[in-house]
């Protein structure tokens, strides 16, 4: 006969045998690199040096940096363009999509594919696509009579054809929102227009409660992507601008054209391993931590009900 | 009603030829001359089906192939190994300190892998396995929080009779879950495992900070970026290699299809 306690412990023994990799994971992955990352970032140090205290001088470096200052805005642009952009996108396809009875899952694949091609490769061929002197793109806009503009080699131009990019690669957040069209009750619908509701009032009053919190979930996971947003940005400054640059040395191109697609990620990554100026780095960081910290628990609040 | 047909379907064919026509052009391109590459020609005036030829005569490409290869298997089956009992546990098991375990491992998930690159990267340069793809594979062997969220919401799904079942008939823990739960949880296994797979395929900032200086450890996206800006204007040859990396995930996505399909539509998280 095993006792009340005795059982409880072999229950505790059995959820540690299926959770202490995971539990050491957080440890080493999570907790360890966050507490070092906040004590390195009043330190200065790079891989020869060991870190040596220097208080708040990285702090008060960070708020007269012009280059946080450019690379939080390009990354502030890409947060309110690219992610609105790609919701309404994928809403718009799926919604398309959700009519079709039949020949759905030809246009379904259809649409998807571009969202496999890896980041690199879909860089690669929208800058080759959006070249300005002889690019498909702009032979075909000349061709009804419209210059096109410089693209990846305009100022101006190369965030929005980087979202242009991002659009072409939706089809996982359109799946996403499909499946949530597709799970809205058809007698709502069928109450909706019995009670002589329009189509732009079904949407309304209908289709977005009901997809409302796939919108949302979907919403906060973009922000902490386009927070990320690193090889895209990088690849193409680099292949737009034609310099020849390998491995490491891609950095040199960041932010080309002139400094507008240089994001935040891309002046970490230069701060740390171009410049070896790790303490700035983690300075740099931190905030990034807190940024992605607010909108996690914006997002924990709001799903309660999954935890 | 007729219409409306022809209406959905035009702008579905429509919007189909964009979402194609990127491809297209690449493959025309990966086809024609150097020369006319350059030119504002969209149609190959003569076919040059060697450029494929050349792409691996001038790069390492079987070596990037089987870099990519390995560290995509090697961090899928490591990940599953350790994913797949946590998530059992998170979603089947009742202990204390559950949901604030689940919330750490949302942080995790939620956490832009930029903000733990230096701490992570000086502890890796201890252990002398920069210039490496290790550093990317074997963290896997802890977990994946991305994976173990997905692997917990599908076998939310499966419900508890079954596990009661074999528990009735004395199976612990271990033997219910690779008894009974894994055979039901195969299609969300199945698209945890894609979704690494692919997230590990086209990784480009994971390779760059820890291989970029050591050639003979570079995937294809790292190679692929740093094979263009060496051949600088060959847009030919370039193209070819751009449609060449993207083969082998178009290949598993048509096998996999329906797996990943139910995958995605699992990441999307109702509230």
């Amino acid at each position: 006969m095993t006792t009340l306690a005795q059982r409880r412990r072999r229950d505790r023994l059995t959820v540690l045998s299926f959770m202490a990799p995971v539990l050491l994971g957080l440890l080493i992955f999570l907790v360890y690199p966050l507490v070092a990352s906040v004590y390195f970032s009043f330190t200065t140090f790079d891989l020869v040096n060991p870190p040596r205290w220097v208080g708040l001088r990285n702090w008060e470096h960070l708020l007269e940096d012009p280059n946080v200052r450019t690379a939080a805005t390009n990354t502030l642009w890409l947060v309110v363009v690219l992610v609105p952009a790609r919701m309404l996108g994928a809403l718009g396809t799926g919604m398309l999509l959700a009519r079709f009875k039949r020949g759905a899952g030809l246009y379904r694949t259809l649409f998807y594919l571009p969202a496999l091609a890896p980041p690199v490769a879909a860089t690669l061929a929208f800058v080759f696509l959006f070249k300005p002197g002889t690019g498909p793109v702009n032979t075909l806009l000349a061709e009804i009579g419209i210059q096109g503009p410089l693209w990846f080699n305009s100022p101006d131009w190369a965030k929005p054809s980087l979202v242009l990019l991002g659009l072409w690669g939706i089809g996982d957040l359109m799946i996403i929102f499909l499946a949530a069209l597709l799970d809205v009750p058809k007698e709502q619908y069928e109450a909706a227009s019995l009670d002589g509701a329009n189509a732009a009032h079904q949407f309304r009053y209908v289709t977005l409660p009901n997809i409302a919190p796939v919108m949302l979930f979907a919403a906060v996971t973009g922000v902490i992507q386009t927070l990320q947003y690193f090889t895209q940005a990088a690849v193409a400054a680099s292949v737009a601008s034609g310099q020849a640059t390998t491995g490491g040395g891609i950095s040199s191109t960041f932010g080309y054209p002139e400094g507008s697609t240089f994001t935040y990620p891309l002046w970490l990554y230069v701060v740390g391993f171009r410049y070896g100026a790790l303490g700035y780095a983690n300075t740099l960081a931190v905030v990034l931590f807190v940024v992605a910290a607010a909108v996690t628990v914006v997002m924990l609040r709001r799903f309660r009900s999954f935890l | 009603m007729r219409l409306a047909f022809i209406a959905r379907h035009s702008i579905a064919i429509a919007l189909g030829v964009m979402f194609l026509c990127p491809i297209v052009f690449l493959a025309l391109t990966s086809v024609m001359s150097n020369d006319q590459s350059l030119t504002a020609n969209l149609w190959p005036t003569s076919w040059h089906p060697g450029n494929y030829i050349e792409v691996f005569e001038r790069t390492p490409l079987p070596r990037y192939l089987l870099n990519t290869a390995l560290y995509a298997i090697g961090a899928t089956v490591f990940m599953l190994l350790a994913s797949v009992p946590a998530a059992y546990a998170l979603a089947k098991l009742r202990w204390r300190g559950r949901t604030a375990i689940f919330v750490a491992i949302i942080c995790m998930m939620m956490l832009p892998p930029q903000v733990t690159t230096v701490p992570l990267y000086l502890m890796w340069a201890n252990y002398g396995l920069t210039g490496s793809l290790w550093p990317l594979v074997l963290p896997m062997l802890l977990g994946d929080a991305f994976s173990i969220f997905l692997l917990r919401q599908f076998l939310l799904t499966i419900p508890d009779e079954y596990l009661d079942a074999a528990r009735v008939d004395g199976c612990g823990e271990w033997r219910t879950l690779l008894r009974v739960v894994l055979p039901m949880a195969r299609p969300g296994i199945a698209a945890a495992a894609m979704f690494q797979f692919f997230y590990a395929w086209n990784d480009y900032y994971g390779p760059l900070l820890y291989t970029s200086e050591n050639e003979s450890a570079w995937t294809l996206s790292l190679g692929l970026a740093s094979f263009r800006t060496l051949h600088a204007v060959e847009w030919n040859i370039v193209s070819a290699a751009t449609l060449l990396t993207m083969v082998p995930i178009v290949v598993v996505f048509f096998f996999a299809q329906k797996a990943f399909v139910r995958g995605v539509t699992l990441t999307g998280v109702k509230g």
